[in-house]
């Protein structure tokens, strides 16, 4: 007797809990509109989009930026799975391109706007004493870079054959460096970490990577121009996305003179629309 | 649950049946949220293999990023299995023994990596390992290196897979009955003999499935490994870490990688029940 007492208290409150949970749904859609937009964006830009989002929705309230950042190759990925996005911002056109194919953006808004550099990183007390790309051949070296998915490592294995092609260097030079590789990252934001705290010799990262605050520990070495490659980063909205009006609006202002001196602030060339 | 079967009896008086109608109804409630709730915990893993054909499987079992995952992970987490134990043994044993000052700080401390976050174990080894950690900077001076190395791996897969065994081994040695000990002792068998030839073979079955419980804790490892270990085919990209790579750019071998996981830590748990039911 008892313990069914018990059980039926069980099922009632299961069923208010339940019922709380619909409630509580259906009064918050009551609740005046404040937008939320999703916003994919290639670990590169976590730094410039995190200051961009709050001076948006500082003069904006009614809408709330919400970031996801990591590689741009995990975050198609993720689209391709379904995810529910507004924008996605992408550190390659080769991402942006297979998600266009696939039907998931709404081509009439994808553009590029940024350009981006690839720099040679290395500790401040640089243990290897590395000057310059011809040093990153020298046996024992321990060198970062980006799995050939990211678009940071894939950049870097572009740069690495541009300098093969070169007879200074030569393909012996290539072989060389990527045998120095000991660890391959997923998101360039995991890099100049492992640098900062000295595991690794040296890393290739985007130049934008490196932050004011990030130069106290680490130096950044130039890439010559004729080596180094330029990342072209595109943008664009969903086609499934509810708040296109909301998602455009967001876009002008990245891509307006507030955006643009955010985004120049943190090492990028923004491409004038 | 045997609910209905008392329903005959007391379905004469009116109270009897309300009471039997609230108890198939409750026994149904019961039946609903069980099968909501296993379907919620089946259906992505039964998913993994509806994603897959059986020859995109096949075929990527022969690529060498899966098949150096495979090996490395096997590899890794036989070795940290096996320091683990080795240390692990004769702490829990004292533990369940001895009572010291101190006793329940050194079992808080070795049960932390359980609750602690992988990042946090990652973040914490690479402070105390990390080539200018605590003691990695020492390290250095000598040449050694551990980040970034297959031994950086082991590490990470003992510090978070090594209370799943000493936890287990303790409780097991506390379940062995100190009549035996005690026998043994009155006959003139030394410690180590009463360790070996009576606690130790008494709690078997325990200390088999903590180990292991811990072998597919190491197998799994994710977070730490990143982070201390880096991610490195063949040298430090274990089963998890190559699945989050491959996700990025071919699909079928993430899969393919995450089934044979599925199937591991199925057949993990199986033999850890039979294992601990052999023990009664």
């Amino acid at each position: 007797m008892k313990t069914s007492t018990r059980a039926t208290l069980v099922a009632v409150c299961l069923l208010m809990i339940a019922g709380l949970l619909v409630a509580g749904c259906t009064t918050t859609s009551e609740v005046p509109e404040e937008t939320t937009l999703t916003v994919f964006t290639a670990a590169s830009l976590t730094g410039a989009f995190t200051d961009i989002g709050e001076a948006y929705e500082a003069q904006d309230e009614n809408v709330k930026v919400d970031f996801a950042f990591d590689g741009s190759q995990a975050l198609r990925t993720q689209i391709e799975q379904g995810a529910n996005v507004d924008i996605f911002v992408s550190a390659s056109t080769k991402h942006m391109k297979a998600l266009q194919d696939g039907g998931f953006m709404d081509n009439s808004t994808v553009a590029p706007f940024l350009g981006n550099n690839l720099a040679l990183i290395v500790p401040i007390d640089n243990p290897a004493g590395i000057t310059g790309l011809a040093d990153l051949n020298k046996p024992g070296i321990k060198l970062v870079i980006g799995t050939r998915d990211v678009p940071f490592g894939d950049y870097t294995r572009q740069m690495f054959e541009k300098i093969a092609a070169d007879p200074a260097y030569g393909p012996a030079y290539k072989d060389a460096v990527m045998k120095n590789v000991v660890s391959e990252e997923t998101a360039v934001s995991s890099v100049v970490p492992k640098l900062a705290l000295g595991e690794a010799d040296a890393a290739i990262v985007y130049k934008s990577d490196v932050s004011k605050d990030d130069l106290a520990k680490v130096t950044r070495i130039e890439i010559p121009a004729e080596y180094n490659v330029v990342a072209t980063y595109p943008l664009g909205i969903l086609a499934e996305s509810p708040g296109k009006a909301e998602a455009e609006s967001f876009i002008a202002f990245v891509r307006g003179p507030d955006g643009s001196a955010i985004l120049t602030e943190y090492g990028f060339d923004p491409i004038l629309a | 649950m045997d609910l209905t079967q008392s329903w005959p009896e007391r379905g004469r008086s009116a109270h009897g049946s309300r009471t039997a109608l609230r108890r198939v109804v409750l026994s149904l409630l019961t039946a609903v949220l069980l099968a909501l709730f296993l379907l919620f915990i089946t259906l992505p893993v039964v998913s993994l293999f509806l994603r897959i054909s059986p020859e995109a499987f096949l075929s990527s079992l022969t690529q060498p990023v899966v098949l150096d995952a495979l090996s490395l992970s096997f590899v890794t987490a036989t070795v940290s299995t096996v320091i683990v134990v080795l240390f692990g043994t004769p702490l829990a044993l004292v533990n369940a023994r001895r009572d010291y000052r101190g006793r329940e700080l050194v079992d808080t401390l070795t049960d932390l990596p359980i609750v602690l976050p992988p990042a946090v174990a990652g973040l914490a080894l690479l402070m105390a390992f990390g080539r200018r950690g605590v003691i990695g900077q020492y390290l250095d001076i000598f040449g050694i290196q551990i980040g970034f190395t297959t031994v950086a791996v082991v590490m990470a897969q003992v510090f978070v897979a090594s209370p799943f065994y000493i936890r287990q081994a303790r409780a097991s040695f506390e379940a062995v009955d100190r009549l035996y000990e005690d026998a043994a002792r009155t006959l003139g068998a030394s410690p180590g003999t009463v360790a070996l030839r009576i606690t130790i073979p008494l709690a078997w079955g325990g200390l088999v499935s903590g180990a292991i419980l811990s072998f597919a804790r190491a197998l799994g490892e994710f977070g730490a490994t990143i982070m201390f270990a880096g991610n490195f085919q063949g040298k430090t990209q274990t089963m998890p870490l190559a699945i989050y790579t491959t996700m990025q750019g071919d699909m079928d071998a993430a899969i393919s990688l995450s089934i044979i996981l599925v199937v591991i830590s199925f057949a993990v748990i199986s033999a850890v029940k039979i294992v601990t039911r052999r023990r009664y």
